[in-house]
């Protein structure tokens, strides 16, 4: 009996010659990585509680600031400045302002084949390399810093396999908000969401990691992507040469199969409050907004950027509408600044931030008041997560919500791309 | 060795998420004595005022969906909230509240059994919920033995330490 891509990055970080779905392995973590949401609980766990002296290697140890960057009150500033000591004292990378914890794992250090073990649910985004990437909490990340080991349970696989080439104005992040929407939001609990099929090898690494990046969102452990050339290429470019190309054995056994059509998508909206509560633009009605947002993790990538530009061009927002865009990393705003997109965004009326969590988060920037409506390309719409109890969160892609911030009301993008 | 659990009921709906436990805005409060006080406040401000020691939370599916803050189950552990019963968890909710020593149960039926103020009592290790207002017995799942270590030794940190 085969394995999946998965199983075998289990197997090889357990050092197993095979893993099957229920077991529960102790395996070892290439890398770790903690953010400003729990940090300063991971430090007094580790300095307090298990008492450890050092990090199991600083090589594999990532400090990032991104959820309340710059700091918005003297006790983030605090937190912040906890977790600056910590790094320094240990010697590990830290990034402070830099980017989403994500995109600058994606960007500086994860490879094909790793176990990545973060103290954030988005971990799962690294799938989009071919690594097994899964969120955890401060007392499962600290034990890691301090261990290099956690325990797990293999889980079972389930596929997507997808065909058809995208339609004008529709994109990975209406893929994986279809997907979650038919699934639910436990519709993938404790499972490994691999994604394949003749669509998703011609995807980028960027489409790729839109993709697995949203599995938490169905309770996925992981997404994956196969990694080819194209991840490859991605990762080479950026110094890195030493990976593992795990493939999906022929004969790997999935606990369930769904099939998708790229030429039959449309755009997607989650409407509040779940993020499985989807319906198509065509069906949306009339949604009047309050203020719009492009960035995070899911959705402030380059590509992204330049589709919002594509619609914002020449244009200008509606006057009662804010816009606020956050381009997911540091190489990312310099790209949209060489490519003449932040211009674009400027002129449009839009206001263009840091690299940071953002909006997304609902806790530094651009938070919303009672009874405001936010449309944005974040991770989720759960109940006041923008800001008030009483507002509402719609999700959609970048060019809907450029195509919404144009007109005031949520908006098919696909009457403003050629 | 984990006693047996008496208390009374909180009862919540379906995809509780880790957002409605604690939101976001009060995650970099220095501490958890600090951030308590706005457990579930999306959902009902007055909880973490009106909630007692020894009080058991009762979800439907995907309790604790969302993200992998482990302020959450540390918000309700400091609450004194004894454990937490649902059709279903989030993963990262339910590893988290194991690493911390607070029991999460996992019963499908006794949820449509519980009115508010119910009081239940579980016995973790058996892996039965009796609702003893209502005097009725339910089996719940019984966690894998690994997972048992740790919750009997208080949470990963006590299991590490002990190693």
């Amino acid at each position: 009996m085969g394995m999946t891509m998965g199983e075998k990055i289990l197997a090889r970080a357990s050092g197993k010659d095979l893993v099957k779905p229920g077991e529960i392995i102790t395996a070892k973590v290439d890398l770790c990585m903690s953010n400003d949401g729990t940090t300063h609980l991971n430090i007094d766990i580790f300095e307090n509680q298990l008492k450890a002296e050092k990090v199991f290697d600083p090589e594999k140890v990532i400090f990032i600031v991104d959820h309340n960057v710059p700091s918005e009150s003297a006790k983030t500033a605090q937190v912040h400045k906890k977790m600056r000591i910590f790094a320094q004292k240990h010697d590990i990378p830290f990034y402070e302002g830099t980017g989403v914890c994500h995109q600058i794992m994606i960007e500086d250090f994860v490879v094909p084949g790793q176990l990545v073990i973060a103290a954030d649910s988005h971990t799962c985004s690294y799938g989009g390399l071919g690594a097994f990437g899964t969120g955890v909490g401060c007392t499962d990340f600290t034990s890691v810093m301090h261990t290099g080991e956690i325990w797990l349970m293999v889980p079972e696989t389930l596929k997507f396999e997808i065909e058809g080439s995208f339609k004008a104005g529709v994109y990975a992040r209406d893929l994986i908000l279809k997907i979650i929407g038919d699934i639910g939001a436990n519709g993938a609990n404790y499972r490994i969401m691999e994604f394949g099929g003749p669509a998703v090898k011609k995807f980028t690494v960027d489409d790729r990691v839109v993709l697995c990046n949203m599995a938490v969102e169905a309770g996925a452990k992981t997404g994956l992507v196969e990694p080819d050339q194209t991840a490859i290429d991605y990762v080479e470019a950026r110094g890195r040469h030493d990976m593992n190309l795990f493939t999906s054995d022929e004969d790997a056994v999935y606990e369930k199969t769904y099939q998708y059509n790229l030429d039959e998508l449309e755009p997607m909206i989650a409407i509040p409050h779940c993020v499985d509560d989807v319906v198509g633009v065509t069906q949306i009605g009339d949604v009047k907004i309050d203020q719009g947002f492009i960035g995070s993790c899911n959705n402030g990538r380059i590509e992204e950027l330049r589709a919002a530009a594509q619609i914002l061009q020449g244009k200008k927002i509606d006057p009662y509408v804010k816009l606020l865009i956050s381009p997911a990393s540091k190489a990312v705003f310099l790209e949209a600044l060489a490519e003449g997109l932040i211009d674009i965004f400027v002129e449009s009326g839009a206001m263009v931030l840091n690299p940071n969590c953002s909006v997304c988060w609902g806790s530094c920037q651009g938070v919303i008041g009672e009874g405001e409506t936010l449309i944005s390309t974040g991770t989720r719409n759960f109940k006041g997560r923008a800001g008030h109890p009483n507002s509402s969160v719609y999700l959609a892609s970048a060019a809907t919500v450029a195509a919404s911030a144009l007109t005031g009301k949520i908006t098919d993008p696909r009457g403003f791309v050629v | 060795m984990i006693n047996v659990i008496t208390g009374k009921a909180w009862k919540f709906g379906n995809d509780v998420d880790t957002d409605q436990i604690i939101p976001s805005q009060y995650l970099l409060l220095p501490n958890v004595e600090e951030m308590k006080q706005y457990t579930f406040e999306p959902l009902d401000e007055n909880f973490a005022s009106t909630v007692c020691p020894g009080d058991i939370i009762v979800g439907g599916e995907n309790f604790g969906s969302g993200s992998s803050r482990e302020q959450a189950p540390l918000v309700l552990k400091a609450l004194g909230i004894s454990a937490v019963v649902a059709k279903s968890f989030a993963r990262i909710f339910f590893r988290n509240a194991i690493n911390i020593g607070l029991p999460v149960v996992i019963c499908k039926e006794v949820y449509d059994a519980v009115e508010q103020n119910d009081t239940l009592e579980i016995d973790v290790l058996k892996g039965t919920i009796k609702n003893v207002t209502e005097d009725r017995n339910f089996t719940s799942t019984k966690l894998p033995a690994h997972v048992m270590n740790i919750l009997e030794a208080g949470g990963l940190i006590g299991f590490l330490n002990k190693k």
